[in-house]
């Protein structure tokens, strides 16, 4: 699913975010990833997600060498990717159903199939009966699951998550982790950037570990 | 064998084709009718925005588009004058009074002439002492030099242009009393060159409130660009395109530049309005039946095209210089 050969990213400035990473996730694997702030997690997601580009090396995803990407394919080949953000990114002008039904509606779906797939993600994540309200009178694990909802919508074979819980409480934590799973069940190949080692280590998946730049640990797959 | 075998797999990956044509057509019309109604909604709910934009854009296409219909009516009240042409008639220095009274009464009873006024050399010294500042040099002089004068209004037919008075200039020409007869139409020349002067300035301005619109919108555009930054780039982290994140803001153009020429559209009907009262009364002094008439539709087809193009083009500018810097980081 996701391959990374020698890649090494060195920002404008001299600053090298990653320094010669190698690592491969199986379709349908789940993984963390983990590492002080400026390990360099950030800048591993962003590549996955052609936010920025590999200074040297090959990043593969579903088999697709994103070197030879073109800017205007970008926007197709992220549709096939969900990302989830610590801050949640959602837009408060519109309703919960909105913001999920967003990435339909930039995929061209039908009026009835986005009504359809919508609720479904909401229902998946414990939202069905607030679709109608906006975002900002949710709590913060409400607007995160808002967030996770809008990442499945278009049913991804990949999810990415950046510190998915940074600002919640362990019990939520644990409640959106445990989300993240049963996608994973379903055959949804899932990459989670946290700094929460103690519910990472309770989850027992994979983990991969990040040190200033350098991948400095892999527990491999986890049976 | 495996010849049959293929065609039938090469049938369906065409017809799968053409399907995929077809839904991609019916989405993409799907598409633009959302927008349309989003970006309508949108001005909907915060109308005072976008109010405030219309109406400078509207101030800016009524000023060209109401001048244009005044230099039209104009052209209209030139066009009505042609026949009110006045003939000259410059008689023979040596003519008696009671001569010149004969011609007259000879000339008045003329079909072709419907009024004739009589202006003698005293009267015609008088006017020129009054008007040239000569007066001083001509009291030296013992005798009046000025001829005396009849003007000739022809009687206005329709049907009669320029070549029936030319006809009938020539005819007086010949008369033994008459020194000299001038057709006196340059007056309704000048007016002509006059309003074609006028028209050309409309061109000027237009194209310079056109450029005003287009920086209107464009401003407009882009702060609504900036404003809705964060939302760019979210679209943009969930794989939208820039054709997708395009398209709201070139309706906002279009919308706005719709909005602008209707208030055009009421501002100039509205000054015209304004205007037919004195208009009316002017005309009546000079007995003359004119008044403003409005609009043309072909005016307002075009007053409503312009804008419409003109909001789309501003934010086409707009959208097309900011959106490629904003990037995900």
């Amino acid at each position: 699913m996701i391959l990374f050969s020698k890649v090494s990213k060195r920002y404008p400035g001299g600053y090298e975010a990653l320094t010669d990473v190698s690592w491969h996730l199986a379709p349908g694997e789940m993984a963390f990833l983990t590492g002080h702030s400026g390990a360099g997690k950030s800048t591993l997601l962003k590549l996955i997600a052609l936010i920025e580009r590999a200074t040297t090396g090959q990043v593969f995803i579903n088999g697709q060498n994103l070197a030879k990407v073109g800017r205007w394919r970008i926007p197709y080949l992220r549709r096939n990717i969900g990302i989830i953000f610590q801050e949640h990114r959602l837009l408060f002008d519109r309703t919960v159903f909105d913001n999920v039904a967003l990435p339909l509606i930039i995929a061209g779906h039908g009026h009835q199939e986005i009504g359809r797939r919508v609720r479904a993600a909401l229902d998946k994540v414990g939202l069905l009966s607030k679709e109608k309200m906006y975002p900002i009178t949710l709590s913060g694990g409400e607007q995160q699951r808002v967030g996770i909802a809008r990442a499945v919508v278009n049913k991804p074979p990949l999810l990415l998550a950046d510190e998915p819980t940074g600002n919640l409480d362990p019990e939520l934590s644990l409640e959106i982790m445990r989300l993240f799973e049963e996608f994973n069940r379903v055959g949804v190949s899932v990459l989670i950037a946290s700094h929460d080692l103690a519910l990472i280590r309770y989850l027992g998946h994979r983990v991969l570990q990040l040190d200033h730049g350098r991948l400095a640990g892999d527990t491999g797959v986890v049976v | 064998m495996a010849q049959a075998g293929r065609n039938p797999v090469a049938a369906e990956g065409a017809r799968v084709a053409r399907l995929n044509l077809r839904m991609r057509l019916h989405t993409w019309l799907l598409r633009h009718l959302q927008t349309f109604f989003y970006t309508l909604g949108q001005i909907w709910r915060r109308p005072f925005n976008a109010l405030l934009t219309a109406a400078v854009i509207g101030i800016a296409l009524s000023l060209p588009a109401g001048l244009h219909v005044l230099v039209d009516n104009g052209r209209q009240l030139a066009n009505s004058w042609d026949g009110s042409a006045q003939i000259s008639l410059f008689l023979q220095r040596s003519l008696s009074e009671r001569h010149v009274q004969g011609l007259i009464d000879e000339l008045a009873a003329m079909p072709e002439i419907a009024a004739v006024r009589y202006i003698s050399r005293e009267q015609a010294l008088e006017e020129f002492k009054a008007l040239s500042g000569f007066g001083e040099v001509l009291q030296m002089l013992e005798d009046n030099p000025l001829p005396a004068v009849l003007v000739l209004t022809p009687k206005v037919e329709k049907g009669l242009g320029p070549e029936a008075l030319e006809d009938l200039l020539q005819q007086l020409q010949t008369r033994p009393e008459v020194d000299l007869a001038q057709l006196d139409m340059q007056w309704i020349k000048r007016i002509y060159a006059l309003l074609n002067i006028v028209h050309r300035g409309v061109w000027v301005l237009g194209s310079l409130l056109g450029l005003t619109v287009l920086l209107v919108v464009g401003n407009t555009i882009r702060l609504a660009i900036q404003n809705r930054r964060d939302e760019i780039v979210i679209i943009k982290l969930i794989g939208g395109t820039n054709a997708f994140i395009r398209r709201p803001f070139l309706y906002t153009g279009l919308w706005h530049g719709l909005i602008g020429s209707f208030f055009a559209l009421i501002l100039i009907q509205l000054s015209l309005w304004l205007l037919a009262g004195p208009v009316a009364g002017l005309a009546g002094l000079y007995e003359s039946s004119f008044s403003l008439h409005g609009l043309s539709l072909l005016t307002i087809l075009s007053l409503f095209a312009s804008g419409c193009l003109l909001g789309l083009l501003g934010s086409w500018l707009a959208v097309g210089r900011h959106l490629r810097d904003i990037e995900p980081s």
